[in-house]
């Protein structure tokens, strides 16, 4: 009897935990697609036809991989607004956690972003660094995102580190869009598509870099929420951990 | 009735500033001697200044008096007659009145720094009512973007460094386009070439007044 009892039990929790599985396999599915993108346009970016240009020769297909890092920066900081908010109206630790893990995949698109950038300056404006209202910006919001860091570490207790910096989260990503919106269309700049540059559009005749390049914006953003997955995981599990030790 | 809070507001800052003159007499020493030392350490008396490096040099000196003296704004007073002014008034009075007393004491002290500036630097302006104008949006935009920033810094356990690395980077958009504005008044170009600039600084202004309007009663509730 007691035996029988045991044996459903655990077929119970069989069942269980296969249904979770299955559940889990269901909500990951963003997860393929962003790997499919990924390896798509980094094969193509790599192996495609691309346009034949002057200067830019074969570095153009830095395109596939410095303009996304922007693009994924901002959808991460995006984020990590809204979870600001978020925490004002609703003081949650998953709110606060997920603000500052996405300001940290933030930076470091930033990072990788300004690093791609650096190398595609120096072999097509001759320089590591350039006199430039874009660069500039996104060394400022840099600079932003690392004093938020420093504001965060300056708080003993957990309540009052998750408003203040909430509210400093939100002030600066207020200050940072006129510095990268607005500022680089009014002076001039080494960028395409300002200052009287013609925008990418004008290299890309047939379109066909289109055809890499959003697929490679979309995967390298699905890779950045899928870090920040991860992260904010790791830190919930730390903080359980800790909780009860 | 906000209104009416804010004019109290502004009314005691006005007065306690009065009372107690070393705060403003204090600022006042910082800059004459910022400009001093400044004059100084480029030995002006033998080559000129140039244009951009005199501007330039203006709005730094100004950056670092308005971080100075905002940060006080804060922290100046204890927190038993804090917890009093939080039971009568309302938050978005408070921050509107700082914001408001802060535009009047920078636009005080930019002045002042112009006329030591142009006295012991020399003045190469050549449309003096537009860099007025310029000094004007700058105490403005100080004054909004420092003084949110200064509340949070007054939070915190070392709140002096924190403050400069706080505010720089929000700060720079704007100190950016002050230094166009000014560069252009300073050449004397046509007052039509600053329009771009002109409506840019109101309409950060208007976006930093109306963030500090929404955040700050999350702040002072702690």
């Amino acid at each position: 009897m007691k035996v029988e009892d045991s044996k459903i039990q655990i077929s119970k929790i069989r069942t269980f935990e296969h249904r979770k599985i299955e559940n889990t396999k269901m909500k990951n599915w963003w997860k393929f697609v962003t790997v499919a993108l990924l390896l798509y346009s980094v094969t193509m970016g790599f192996l495609g036809e691309v346009p034949r240009l002057a200067i830019l020769n074969e570095s153009i297909r830095n395109l596939y991989f410095h303009v996304p890092m922007w693009f994924g920066m901002l959808a991460i900081l995006a984020v990590s607004v809204v979870y600001s908010i978020k925490y004002l109206n609703n003081p949650t630790l998953r709110n606060d956690i997920i603000a500052k893990e996405a300001a940290n995949v933030g930076i470091l698109y930033g990072i990788l972003g300004l690093l791609t950038g650096m190398v595609w300056a120096r072999f097509t404006w001759g320089a590591w660094w350039v006199n430039d209202p874009k660069l500039n910006g996104a060394a400022i919001g840099m600079l932003i995102y690392f004093a938020y860091l420093v504001l965060r570490s300056s708080f003993a207790e957990q309540q009052q580190r998750a408003r203040i910096s909430a509210v400093y989260n939100i002030f600066a990503f207020v200050t940072l869009v006129p510095l990268l919106f607005i500022l680089p269309r009014l002076t001039d700049s080494l960028h395409p598509g300002n200052g009287g540059n013609p925008g990418f559009g004008a290299y890309d005749l047939d379109s066909n870099m289109r055809l890499i390049f959003y697929p490679a914006v979309l995967g390298w953003i699905g890779l950045g929420i899928w870090i920040l997955n991860l992260r904010v995981r790791l830190e919930n599990l730390k903080f359980r951990f800790y909780e009860n030790a | 009735m906000l209104l009416k809070e804010v004019i109290y507001l502004v009314q005691k800052d006005f007065i306690l500033e009065w009372r107690q003159k070393y705060a403003f007499n204090g600022m006042l020493l910082y800059v004459g001697s910022t400009v001093f030392i400044c004059y100084l350490s480029f030995s002006l008396r033998f080559s000129g200044l140039q244009v951009p490096v005199w501007n330039a040099l203006y709005w730094i000196i100004l950056l670092f008096t308005a971080v100075n003296a905002i940060s006080k704004s804060f922290t100046q007073e204890n927190r038993g007659r804090l917890l009093y002014f939080y039971s009568l008034v309302s938050p978005q009075g408070v921050i509107l009145a700082k914001i408001a007393y802060n535009a009047a004491l920078m636009l005080v002290l930019g002045l002042l720094c112009f006329f030591f500036y142009a006295v012991i630097i020399g003045n190469p302006v050549q449309d003096i009512p537009m860099f007025l104008v310029s000094i004007l949006l700058g105490a403005l935009g100080f004054a909004t973007s420092l003084t949110l920033v200064s509340g949070i810094a007054a939070k915190a356990a070392n709140s002096s460094a924190l403050m400069a690395v706080l505010s720089f980077p929000v700060i720079a958009p704007m100190l950016l386009m002050l230094m166009k504005l000014s560069k252009n008044a300073i050449d004397g170009l046509d007052r039509s070439t600053n329009l771009d600039e002109l409506a840019i600084l109101g309409a950060i202004n208007v976006i930093v007044i109306a963030t500090s309007y929404i955040l700050f009663p999350f702040l002072w509730r702690t």
